[in-house]
């Protein structure tokens, strides 16, 4: 492709330049899409679209569905089915998925089908999401999927459509940024962390038109799980899309995934996908770098991803904040959170924990905090603790663990796996005012509810919270308990 | 898709930054199967004292008198002036139909997040980019003028100022195109079926396994 040889290419660039149709004058490029995940919410649209040109899907075998965000997880609701589903909006809409997926004829894991689950949980999880490929879902959460050397990224509805009538995607190349985290994370101190602290360093708009590659010492030591909730937080960085090069982790991950190449094909893909890295000395538009050791476990305290800071610390003054924006931003932001300027973070009480969504609900996230959990009573102070598996097979895994009694013995509740109060669509809300540590990735304004007010976690900070009623130091409790 | 070549609209403020697609379009009124009718609850946290429900009338709900959409002077309103990082979030595409819905034709702000940017193209609405000062004293004009009104002229990339004066702005060739001319680009990309196809035969032979179907 008129490319040198010795041209030293990032992981991205490789990727690109593996899925490119053809390069257009006009600067845009049509990129080729491996696999085209599909949910309730963002499809409906682009299946009418379909419909009214009298088109049909380009590859219907490079399409897998599932449920998820509109689903019941209470399980006395969930056991009737679609026709269960309370909420008549939610019902049509998880109907319509169902009615989409036959006509067409597209893999649907079905509400209650053992293989459904939050789609970038069930993605990975099974295989229909591998290295080297281009992933793409109606859902900003997409990135998740670049934990395992894929080019994977959110497109909005009108995107859905022309990836299923065509296979493609019109795009321009992003530019590339590396964030490195080297050293080592103390204990205690987790994936999810580290990406929080990633966007309170770069901020939410920082990774606009880049693609992010994660790197560093720190981020080679993380499990693949930890890997996708680095990823999957990409977006809130301001990247559609992030990524961490292929190493003997992945390939560990990815081996007999019951969608992932076996025998012949299996070697032929490792060779293929050895390549997947940033060549050494590889251009980078920008570069931000990290101490692991310098990252405490972190606590959303804002309306936004980045208003984030380390459990020691104390909710921030606007006084403090030079420019004009920012300052409205932060005064905004304590009056919706019902927080002062210079409060302790663990003085803040909580009414509610959600542990779950694409971010934190594989079964790693789940072990630790049961981990935490164990042995204790969740604090009279907190409403309600839900514990939210990401898919049928990581429930199923917890349960065969005995993660659930552990959950239940605490006071938590066990729930069906869907996206629940990530985004509150099913029942699963904040009240009005009321403060929840949760899992998940956004703490945007009635995000988990009216009036609700969200503070981002990790998994581990979240249990300790419950127990506590307010945050509290996991490593403290670790401690403590050694 | 429907054209955009010239419009000429009142601008109305949405006077803060990282406004995120919850905030456009809350996730209660993702429920819906269609594309149309989200214009009553754009930014329905905002307008409104109550929360708002899926396929609720909206004219008997309690209004936000504080909340400038709300005010006479901006009624009728199709040119959006917003802050930085605007459409941050999720990648609903629900966010520029209920733009549209409402009747804006354009948002004028200093930058956009990624997806939300792309997804107002397919969707006949211009996200126009300008320096932050630019913006900054558009946001000055219009609140010193009631009526202040906007020209945008796509085919010469140009925002006009009711004084005449003029401020340029870029946009992607592609795009401009597709948009000037109300294209459909599923049917341009399947001009190029048969390049589709010839990736497709070469990918094949390098990595058969990504053309194994899930079952
Ligand atoms: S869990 Fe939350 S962020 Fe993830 S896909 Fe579901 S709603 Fe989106």
């Amino acid at each position: 492709m008129g490319q040198q040889d010795n041209k030293k290419q990032t992981l991205y660039d490789k990727l690109w330049e593996d899925h490119l149709v053809k390069s257009r004058d006009d600067g845009t490029a049509l990129i080729y899409i491996d696999r085209h995940l599909i949910h309730e919410v963002t499809s409906p649209q682009a299946f009418e679209g379909l419909r009214l040109a009298g088109r049909k899907p380009w590859r219907t075998d490079s399409v897998v569905a599932t449920p998820d965000h509109n689903v019941p997880s209470d399980a006395a609701e969930r056991a009737g089915g679609i026709a269960g589903i309370q909420d008549e909006v939610s019902r049509i809409q998880v109907q319509t998925l169902d009615e989409n997926c036959k006509d067409f004829g597209i893999v649907e894991f079905g509400i209650n089908d053992p293989g459904q689950g939050i789609v970038h949980v069930i993605g990975p999880e099974t295989g229909a999401t591998l290295p080297g490929m281009t992933v793409v879902c109606g859902d900003s959460h997409t990135s998740t999927h670049g934990a395992l050397g894929a080019l994977a990224h959110g497109i909005g509805t009108s995107e859905v459509e022309h990836v299923m009538a065509t296979q493609c995607l019109i795009q321009k190349k992003m530019k590339n940024m590396l964030v490195r985290v080297d050293g080592e994370l103390g204990p205690g101190v987790t994936a999810k962390d580290v990406v929080l602290a990633i966007i309170g360093k770069i901020g939410t708009a920082g990774g606009t038109g880049y693609a992010i590659e994660f790197g560093g010492e720190v981020i080679r030591g993380l499990s693949m799980e930890g890997r996708m909730t680095v990823c999957n937080m990409a977006i809130e960085g301001g990247a559609r899309a992030g990524m961490v090069a292929v190493d003997q982790v992945t390939l560990d991950y990815v081996k007999d995934k019951p969608y992932a190449p076996k025998g012949d094909q299996w070697d032929m893909a490792v060779a293929n996908w050895s390549r997947l890295h940033s060549d050494d000395g590889a251009h980078f538009d920008a570069i931000v770098e990290l101490r692991g050791e310098e990252i405490e476990p972190q606590v959303s305290w804002g309306t936004s991803p980045e208003m984030v800071a380390p459990i020691s610390a104390l909710v921030p003054d606007p006084a403090a904040e030079n420019d004009a924006t920012r300052k409205a931003g932060i005064e905004r932001a304590l009056e919706y959170m019902g927080l002062t300027a210079g409060q302790k973070i663990t003085d803040i009480n909580l009414d509610r924990v959600f542990i779950g969504s694409c971010t934190n609900s594989r079964i790693e996230d789940l072990r630790a905090a049961a981990a935490v959990a164990k042995g204790h009573k969740k604090a009279e102070s907190v409403k309600q603790v839900l514990v939210v598996p990401g898919s049928q097979s990581v429930k199923a895994q917890a349960e065969k663990e005995g993660l659930d009694q552990v959950f239940l013995e605490a006071g938590f509740e066990w729930r069906e796996p869907s996206c629940s109060m990530c985004l509150a669509m099913n029942a699963d809300k904040l009240g009005p005012g009321e403060h929840c540590a949760s899992t998940s990735n956004r703490n945007f304004e009635g995000r988990q509810g009216y009036g609700g007010r969200t503070h981002l976690v990790s998994p581990s900070m979240a249990a300790a919270a419950a127990i506590a009623g307010h945050f509290v130091d996991v490593r403290e409790m670790q401690k403590e308990a050694v | 898709m429907k054209a955009f070549t010239q419009h000429k609209g009142v601008a109305a403020p949405m006077d803060r930054a990282n406004v995120d697609t919850d905030l456009i379009i809350p996730k209660q009124f993702l429920k819906s199967i269609k594309r149309t009718g989200f214009g009553p609850n754009l930014f329905d946290e905002l307008r409104y004292l109550d929360e708002g429900q899926p396929g609720q009338d909206c004219s008997n709900r309690p209004i936000n008198p504080d909340f400038p959409l709300n005010h006479p002077r901006y009624q009728g309103a199709s040119v959006l002036l917003a802050r930085k990082n605007f459409g941050c979030g999720s990648s609903r595409e629900h966010a520029p139909w209920a733009l549209d819905d409402h009747g804006f034709r354009a948002v004028i702000a200093p930058s956009f997040a990624d997806i939300f940017f792309n997804n107002c193209f397919k969707n006949g609405l211009l996200p126009i980019v300008l320096e932050e000062e630019i913006v900054e004293q558009l946001f000055q004009e219009m609140y010193a003028e009631e009526g202040y009104e906007l020209v945008i002229d796509l085919e010469q990339q140009l925002v006009v100022k009711p004084n005449g004066e003029t401020i340029a702005f870029e946009v992607d060739t592609f795009r401009k195109h597709c948009l000037l001319n109300g294209l459909d680009d599923i049917g341009l990309t399947l001009e190029d079926a048969d390049d589709i196809r010839a990736y497709e035969a070469k990918r094949r032979d390098e990595a058969p396994w990504l053309f194994d179907a899930v079952k």
